[in-house]
């Protein structure tokens, strides 16, 4: 299998990571090796195998939903790249 | 005595409850090295005038019955600390100030330690080499055209060049143990659920785990028992009962079972590798333990599988930085062209470059052929050692491949690079603890490093194992203070 410009094109999109061209090529030759590389995984027969998602298996803890506050708006805004004091602000989305 | 930043840990805590030594006085000797050590690009943020003050108030109000009391540290930047600026080694977090602290150094703090500054690694921890920082690489104290390992390479760094006494890194895939082995010291990665993930930033979450980094197997008991605890705010904390590891730490290993990997023995493996794995069966021999051939027959495909897994968890992980909230913001001309232009100047080609491998392994028609496949060949990985674990009570075998490589050496070659974590990715994999120690020197006075490898929550045990050799090897780095001028 390879990997080609387009479809780095599509994983680029997808990541939302823009990508110039000639960064794509270079990309897309370090993608088919790495992927060559991964494609040993084909030597297993695995089809029975149950797959391991956490390796702690165990349920996941419930904790009572409970709303705590720091009031620390204040510094989690200075964190935002944007100036607005209040809000987080972006790009115009609605035309 | 000899110079305070020479002494281990222990020795630290000894003499601060003996009152022979200040917070302060200890706190400004490793200030005044770090400060004329910066040729070695290990710190990101110093935080020197702060720790000044804390260890002053540290000493006019001493509390002896802490585990650190007053003893600085410095630690990767990849922990959350509250107030102090956290990079994780990018530039899209390069302004990003942390509004809470993580759980590991909050447990490091309330013992009494003092933060000194925050350490220089690979980008989100992405890296065997420590050359994907943003910041620059770092220098190994060795040799100045030697790479400290990754990603933990500014903790390992200043570690060995005594600007730190003992600190603190995290390890997806070999970050904490390849670059002990690299600079001669000690580095220990805990059973997945031992110390709590909260804080640290996020990597590859079924395989993230912080460890303590230290010049000696005492001081990583000492440290890994004030990290380790039960978190209710990280999910996959686990609640287990935990040892006293640096009380209980002793050298008796005799009669233990200790298994010999024969997938281990790689093509092109140096014969100072195999020859220094010899000497450490020689050694637990010696003090009594029995070698058990064993085999991990799905070793070889433990890179393969993580090469999978890791980026398909880190393409999710990173997905958050978007420039919205927090961090490095591109102008754009509309929302999504605002974050893919971030994206693209924010992240480095490595890191780029795994979320884009995530990317596709996840993407429509492709789960089923790459991620679910990964998963399953995971599962075939922990039986490995789920059986082998029947017979012996820890595993011995080499920490990395090589010694430390040139910086620039394994740049333009990523599967060159990958290949450095063949010995330690598994057990990242299986999710067990595994401990890097410094055993000897290649033809060029280069540290080399064994691993021990035990169940899950048996950290007491390879902690054992690990001080009975240390014992045996008397290990002493040789390093010159070149970059001091």
């Amino acid at each position: 299998m390879t990997i080609d410009l387009k479809t780095i094109k599509h994983i680029s999109r997808l990541s939302c990571i823009s990508l110039e061209d000639e960064k794509a090529q270079k990309l897309a030759g370090d993608l088919n090796s790495i992927f060559k590389f991964i494609e040993k995984l084909n030597e297993l027969k695995i089809e029975d195998v149950e797959p391991l998602t956490s390796i702690a298996e165990t349920t996941l803890k419930f904790r009572t939903d409970e709303v705590k506050s720091d009031n620390i708006r204040e510094k989690i805004l200075k964190n935002s790249p944007s100036d607005n004091e209040d809000f987080f602000v972006v790009p115009k989305v609605v035309e | 005595m000899s110079e305070i930043t020479s002494l281990t840990l222990t020795e630290l805590v000894k003499n601060i409850k003996e009152k022979k030594l200040s917070s302060t006085e200890i706190t400004k000797a490793f200030v005044e090295r770090s400060q004329k050590s910066k040729e070695l690009n290990t710190y990101i943020t110093e935080d020197f005038s702060s720790a000044i003050e804390k260890a002053q108030k540290f000493d006019d109000k001493p509390n002896f019955d802490l585990k650190l009391p007053g003893i600085p540290i410095a630690v990767k930047d990849l922990f959350c600390t509250n107030g102090v600026r956290t990079t994780a080694g990018s530039k899209i977090l390069n302004n990003f100030i942390p509004t809470y602290e993580s759980t590991v150094t909050q447990n490091i703090w309330q013992q009494g330690a003092i933060l000194l500054g925050k350490l220089n690694c690979d980008e989100f921890a992405m890296g065997s080499s420590n050359e994907t920082s943003f910041f620059g690489n770092v220098q190994n104290p060795i040799d100045k055209n030697l790479v400290p390992g990754g990603s933990s390479g500014g903790s390992a760094s200043a570690l060995a060049a005594n600007l730190t006494p003992v600190t603190i890194g995290t390890d997806t895939g070999g970050s904490i143990r390849q670059p002990a082995s690299f600079t001669g010291t000690v580095g220990l990665k805990p059973t997945y659920g031992s110390c709590s993930r909260y804080g640290i930033v996020a990597f590859a979450s079924s395989l993230d785990q912080a460890g303590p980094m230290s010049k000696n197997v005492k001081d990583c008991a000492l440290l890994l028992e004030v990290m380790s605890s039960y978190d209710k705010k990280d999910s996959t904390s686990i609640d287990f009962n935990r040892s006293k590891y640096s009380l209980e730490l002793n050298n008796n290993i005799k009669g233990k079972k200790i298994g010999i990997p024969k997938e281990y023995r790689v093509d092109d493996m140096p014969i100072e590798i195999e020859e220094l794995w010899k000497k450490g069966i020689e050694h637990v021999k010696e003090c009594g333990a029995e070698l058990v051939d064993i085999s991990l027959p799905h070793t070889n495909y433990a890179l393969p599988t993580y090469y999978i897994v890791a980026p398909a968890e880190a393409s999710s992980n990173l997905a958050r930085y978007d420039g919205v909230k927090y961090g490095f913001r591109s102008h754009g001309e509309n929302l999504i062209d605002m974050y893919e232009k971030t994206r693209s100047e924010g992240f480095g080609d490595e890191v780029k470059r795994r979320i884009m491998i995530g990317t596709y392994v996840l993407s429509s028609g492709y789960y089923d052929a790459y991620y679910l496949k990964a998963q399953k060949v995971r599962r075939l990985i922990k039986n490995d050692f789920d059986v082998v674990f029947n017979q012996v009570e820890a595993i011995l075998t080499p920490s990395t491949p090589s010694s430390a490589f040139k910086i620039g050496e394994k740049t333009n070659d990523p599967i060159s690079m990958y290949l450095n974590d063949i010995f330690t990715v598994p057990i990242n994999l299986a999710g067990l603890p595994g401990i890097s120690i410094p055993a000897g020197f290649d033809k060029n006075d280069y540290p080399l490093g064994l691993q021990i490898i035990g169940k899950a929550f048996d950290e007491q045990n390879i902690l054992n194992i690990a001080y009975s050799i240390e014992e045996k090897i008397n290990f002493k780095n040789k390093i010159t203070d070149w970059w001091i001028k």
